[in-house]
């Protein structure tokens, strides 16, 4: 029988409430959403923390709205929310492909957008979403708030930047015009992690890709965000030659390890393929030519 | 600590660890065993319950998140010694033979039902995916569940 060792539990009832406990508690203290990340870590002891916040009471922060040219999402909004969402589907429909492929439906009524991305696992789908279409996250501490680019995000394998005594409240992602996204996944069986996953984002501009955003997920110590891919996407026309060039560079940056999911040469082989594809869809459904 | 739920529309209050998961306070301090506890890391869905109408899994829950809430489970299915239709769906179309899914499986099915009467084959599919047969395939179960719809389908045009 697997259990959690001991533990002492607060329901929180504010955010400001949260934020006094993380600052009296300090280290030993661990937020819980869902839990369907930090429970499986805490059965098999990888977590231990003295103290659990629960904060599932907070509706202050589960909501999801367009306002000042971004969509802004709150921490406790739960995977089945995003998959739903007409508004994320449309700006940014990334998110319903990747929200599709995360586990299965029960887990996602209660595993949270704050939680998945918090329990920084290399592997999970939403970091590398919110990578590829440059979103922003709002931590909150007992000096106020942040905004931290996905890119300053993640600093190792399940290490964030949110702080000790911090909270990580919403997730910001910037709307601009011409968008098209996707994600893109390759798991052993319904619901698993993934083998290898890419996100993908362009944004048009005419005929041209002004912008474009490549993340990848299960290839690395932790989300890998493809910089020299964007770089070569940026200002040309699409085309099959181009995303495949953008997949070769997803081949070679990415740092996958061996293990039962597939030896390195087929990671690296997915990625390239994935973020290939991730592209194509992303342009076509900017051009609104997506089959 | 003290935590106080309703299970299946009774109101109970019992004192747990807080470590303590859903799933064994159903089952061992309750001692309503119809909920099954499997493979303890949320893959199996043996023993999904409803929380709030919606089915999660018991085993990465802890009871004291459920304080204050409404949880239902594989027993309040029957009612005054009648199935549900979910029940007799799987009695009619030979949808189990080991059981252990079972529970966890027909939960589910409730709150597809609930939400929506008459799902399409891929909408069962998509809503039992949280949960794993080992024995008999998914074609009977996916029939049990389409028998269901059919029934109280029917039931409400008769109403």
């Amino acid at each position: 029988m697997q259990t959690p060792a001991p533990f002492e539990y607060e329901r929180a009832t504010s955010v400001d409430g949260v934020i006094a406990s993380l600052g009296r508690l300090g280290s030993e203290a661990r937020v819980i959403a869902g839990g369907h990340s930090l429970l499986p870590m805490m059965k098999l002891r990888l977590a231990n923390p003295e103290h659990l916040i629960d904060i599932n009471d907070l509706e202050e922060l589960s909501y999801m709205n367009e306002a000042d040219g971004e969509i802004r999402i709150g921490a406790l909004t739960r995977h089945v929310d995003l998959l739903q969402s007409d508004l994320l589907a449309q700006r940014f429909p990334l998110f319903r492909d990747a929200e599709r492929v995360i586990a299965d439906p029960v887990v996602r009524n209660r595993g949270t957008i704050g939680g998945s991305l918090c329990q920084a696992d290399a592997a999970e789908d939403l970091s590398a979403a919110c990578t590829a279409v440059k979103g922003q996250v709002v931590i909150r501490g007992a000096d106020g708030e942040r905004v931290v680019g996905m890119d300053e995000f993640h600093v190792g394998p399940y290490m964030t930047a949110v702080k000790t005594g911090e909270l990580l409240t919403e997730v910001r992602l910037p709307v601009r015009p011409g968008a098209g996204s996707a994600h893109e996944k390759v798991e052993r069986r319904a619901g698993d992690w993934a083998i290898a996953a890419a996100s993908a984002a362009v944004w048009m501009d005419g005929g041209t890709i002004a912008d474009a955003g490549v993340a990848l997920g299960a290839v690395g110590l932790t989300t890998i965000h493809l910089s020299r891919a964007e770089e070569v996407l940026r200002g040309k026309q699409p085309s099959d030659e181009l995303f495949a060039q953008a997949g070769e560079i997803a081949s070679a940056d990415c740092a996958p390890t061996p293990d039962g999911r597939g030896p390195v040469d087929y990671k690296r082989h997915l990625a390239g393929v994935l973020t290939e594809r991730a592209l194509r869809r992303s342009a076509a459904r900017a051009m609104n030519e997506e089959a | 600590m003290n935590v106080s739920m309703t299970v299946n529309g009774e109101q109970v209050s019992k004192d747990v660890e807080p470590r303590m998961l859903l799933v064994h306070f159903i089952r061992d301090t309750l001692g309503l065993k119809g909920t099954h506890w499997g493979c303890d890391t949320s893959n199996c869905g043996a023993c999904v319950v409803l929380m709030d109408g919606e089915p999660v899994k018991s085993c990465t829950t802890l009871a004291a998140m459920c304080d204050g809430h409404e949880i239902r489970t594989v027993e309040s299915l029957e009612r005054n010694g009648e199935l549900d239709p979910v029940q007799q769906g799987f009695h009619e179309l030979h949808a189990l033979q080991c059981g252990f899914c079972t529970p966890g499986m027909e939960i589910t099915a409730r709150a597809l039902l609930d939400r929506n009467p008459n799902p399409s084959e891929e909408e069962i599919r998509t809503a039992i995916s949280g949960s794993i047969c080992r024995c008999t395939g998914y074609k009977n179960i996916v029939g049990a569940i389409q028998w269901a719809a059919a029934q109280e389908s029917a039931t409400r045009q008769e109403a």
